[in-house]
């Protein structure tokens, strides 16, 4: 079957577009509840959303989340869950940000080393948590996630003035970056998009390639899809564990690297935080594929900037903040309800060839428990 | 049960049993005099006398409930085969409810509204997991989102506009009635005042914990033995922990795993949401945007830390709102005197492991205390801001030392479909 079927895209699609519209549905409803219409309510949201100026700023906030989604479907494709990208990626954006400020370099040079910091800090953070979970048997799911805490605390302390940052305007940050670090933009008729838009891009071609198109890739699924097959087939697990929270989170340094190096130049208390977290969600929606995650970004950056409107009509934006939790739900749920019935259908269909009197009930149908 | 006595012992060691219920207060008691002994050197060589004061024991015992109900929360799901890393979408939740139930019927009535609220949040987990056969983590990091968002449209609704409520916040609430014991706290006190090596030690330590205390917080500790008796001695109890051991098994004997499944989310969605009640109506008198501050999952930390086990976990409960509780009072000099308390603690276990002829394990026991007093000796100070790292710190320290031994229920977090037994 050819990668690019028609009913094979329309079937990856049926979930997502189900989730969305149970969302939607679902959001209709509270706002209901709450007195406001909800037509009103999304055709604000979509008028200021498509505005030229918002939706540079929409571009701006996806490339962020397109990187931070990516680091988080590396480990989900071998079963490993990174909660830590939102550690990861702001303590390689404060180590870069200090390092990038304390150097003098001609320009390619200077990003590039900037870029390098990051990329080595944000796999180190994650490599700790790869190498607990190999060698110690620690989950990574709580590892990563004390650890976003310890690097909090780290960039805490990175930040008071006498240590690496300077008091600037009643807010604390890290010195300026000199002009030759500054990504050049493109600029565009509703303002300048971040030129960093394009490695993220290359980032997830990357992902494409590395996941599909190499033995790397082939072994990094193979160990989550079946764990005990990839041993058989001479794969090295504990190799594997390490070498994807590495690449995990060197992906994850980069996370703060659009906004450090095309936007604020320096790391200050206003640095975005709990990027690594919507990470996961747009790796759960874009069903870890380097495209759907590219969409799923964009939707992202969307609601996020979009929201501001409601404000203006009287309806609290923190609607959106829902919307976006029950889409997570909603297209996890809408997955699974897919995939069984994609089993089913088959196995009717099976069963039909075989022109058995009776199609094999499907264990959703088993007989009631005796209890 | 009384077969685990008759047969060889598993790998893992056996669940408690009545004749060894004994031992192991025998053995907690042991531990606790020798920590108080310990934490009294510290005082007594560094000065920091912090360590032991009844502030600091009253504090940790605050600090400590959330941590343990989100724990206990913790247990009753992984016991039945749900990872639920959604218990701070829940105590938010909690919080939240709380915070309202108690502005509009009362304080208790807002202990009940939180434990509610939870528990909503626990039948979402339950639903996806359960009916839909989500990933659990995947569902318990979109409960994560899905709270706080709840929280947070529902204050933009309901507390802005009220006096000194608005979207992060909500107004001031009714806190339940505390209490102290009348004579012995004042009796601890003169005590504690004496400075006298140990006894003044336990005396604070006992003081903070009769003083000044929330009927929340008995309600909370109560719950501890409570779980203990509901899931190891009665049949309820042992069904659900077979659906989190051997969901098929359970099965084929007629057990309704996914009723009890459903249950045991539900009921650790409402202990969550008691966390959260807890951190809304007695640590605090307000709700507060980000109140939780992650203590849902410290909880699963301590629940792991505890290997499954309430008492396990309320020890790490403990530890960790000791540690917690000691940066918040006089965090630089308390925190640092802590390794001296580490390096003493590491000394004796380095020489019981080489008493207990284990040289390699207890040389490293003994360069690591080493290590802990050269940091005591060569720095005054710990710095504010890693001071807040100290449970974390903890928490991944002791897990990294001690998860090789721990033994999680053996069909925790695998999805289970019913009929599909193979």
């Amino acid at each position: 079957m050819s990668r690019l079927d028609p009913r094979r895209i329309g079937a990856a699609l049926v979930a997502p577009v189900m989730a969305f519209v149970t969302a939607i549905v679902l959001s209709s409803v509270v706002l209901l509840i709450a007195g406001h219409a909800p037509t009103t309510a999304f055709r604000s949201m979509f008028d200021f959303g498509t505005q030229p100026d918002n939706m540079v700023n929409i571009l701006n906030k996806s490339a962020g989340y397109y990187l931070s989604a990516l680091a988080v479907a590396i480990g989900f494709r071998m079963n490993l869950f990174n909660i830590g990208v939102d550690g990861q990626y702001r303590l390689a954006a404060m180590c870069a940000a200090v390092v990038g400020a304390a150097v003098t370099l001609p320009g390619p040079l200077h990003i590039a080393l900037i870029v390098l910091v990051a990329v080595v800090v944000g796999a180190v953070w994650a490599g700790i948590a790869g190498a607990l979970k190999v060698y110690r048997g620690v989950s990574e799911v709580i590892s990563t996630i004390m650890l976003n805490y310890i690097g909090t605390a780290i960039v805490a302390f990175m930040l008071t003035p006498q240590v690496f940052a300077e008091l600037e305007n009643n807010i604390v940050k890290t010195p300026e970056l000199d002009s030759s670090a500054w990504f050049p933009g493109i600029t565009t008729s509703g303002g300048e998009v971040y030129g960093f838009i394009v490695v993220s891009a290359l980032v997830g071609l990357g992902y494409w390639f590395l996941l599909g198109r190499t033995r790397f890739g082939f072994d990094l699924r193979a160990t989550g899809m079946s764990e005990p097959a990839a041993v058989a087939s001479g794969v090295d697990v504990k190799r594997m564990v390490v070498a994807s929270m590495l690449l995990s989170g060197g992906v994850a340094g980069l996370v703060g690297m659009p906004i450090l190096l095309g936007a604020s130049h320096s790391y200050g208390q206003d640095f975005p935080s709990g990027m690594g977290f919507t990470g996961i969600a747009i790796a759960l929606l874009g069903r870890n594929h380097p495209i759907g995650v590219g969409f799923a970004a964009i939707l992202w950056g969307f609601l996020d900037v979009s929201n501001q409107i409601l404000d203006l009509e009287g309806i609290p934006k923190e609607i959106v903040t829902i919307m976006q939790g029950i889409i997570v739900l909603a297209v996890v749920v809408a997955y699974e309800v897919v995939r069984r019935w994609r089993i089913n259908a088959e196995q009717r269909r099976v069963a039909a060839q075989l022109g058995g009197p009776q199609a094999p009930s499907s264990p959703s149908t088993s007989p009631a428990g005796v209890a | 049960m009384t077969t685990a006595t008759a047969t060889p012992p598993p790998t893992a060691t056996p669940d408690v049993e009545p004749p060894r219920t004994r031992a192991v207060l025998l053995r907690a008691l042991a531990l606790a005099v020798a920590a108080l002994a310990v934490l009294s050197v510290t005082r007594v060589v560094s000065g920091a006398q912090d360590l032991t004061s009844s502030g600091t024991a009253g504090a940790a015992l605050r600090l400590a409930i959330p941590i343990m109900l989100a724990g206990l929360a913790g247990l009753w799901s992984e016991r039945a085969g749900v990872v639920n890393i959604g218990l701070e979408g829940m105590m938010v939740l909690g919080t939240w409810c709380a915070a309202y139930g108690s502005l509009h019927f009362g304080p208790w009535a807002g202990v009940l509204a939180g434990i509610l609220g939870g528990a909503m949040g626990g039948l979402v987990h339950a639903m996806a997991t359960v009916t839909f056969g989500v990933d659990h983590i995947v569902s318990g990091v979109a409960l994560n989102l899905l709270g706080p968002g709840v929280a947070r449209f529902l204050s933009s609704l309901l507390f802005t506009g009220s006096e000194g409520g608005g979207v992060t916040q909500s107004p001031q609430v009714e806190q339940p009635a505390t209490f102290t014991v009348p004579w012995l706290s004042d009796a601890l006190l003169s005590v504690e005042r004496r400075r006298t090596f140990l006894l003044s030690d336990t005396a604070g330590v006992l003081r903070g914990l009769v003083t000044d205390v929330s009927w929340v917080t008995v309600l909370a500790v109560l719950l501890i033995p409570a779980s203990i008796y509901v899931l190891w001695r009665t049949r309820f109890g042992l069904r659900l922990r077979s659906c989190g051991e051997n969901p098929y098994a359970a099965e084929s004997l007629g057990v309704n795993v996914y009723l009890y499944k459903y249950l045991a989310v539900v009921i650790s969605g409402g202990l969550a949401g008691l966390g959260g009640a807890f951190l809304s109506l007695v640590a605090t008198n307000i709700y507060r945007e980000a109140q939780t501050g992650g203590r849902g999952f410290i909880g699963l930390a301590a629940m792991i830390f505890g290997n499954w086990r309430p008492g396990g976990l309320a020890l790490g409960a403990g530890l960790f709102g000791f540690t917690d509780a000691l940066q918040l009072r006089q965090g630089e000099t308390s925190v640092h005197a802590l390794f001296l308390a580490l390096a003493i603690g590491l000394g004796l276990f380095g020489v019981w492991l080489v008493v207990r002829r284990r040289p390699v394990a207890g040389a490293l026991s003994l360069v690591l205390a080493a290590g802990s007093l050269a940091l005591f000796t060569l720095t005054d100070t710990v710095p504010a801001q890693f001071t807040s790292a100290t449970p974390y710190v903890t928490t991944l320290l002791v897990l990294a030392l001690a998860s090789q031994r721990l033994r999680m229920p053996a069909a925790d977090g695998l999805i289970y479909r019913k009929g599909t037994a193979k």
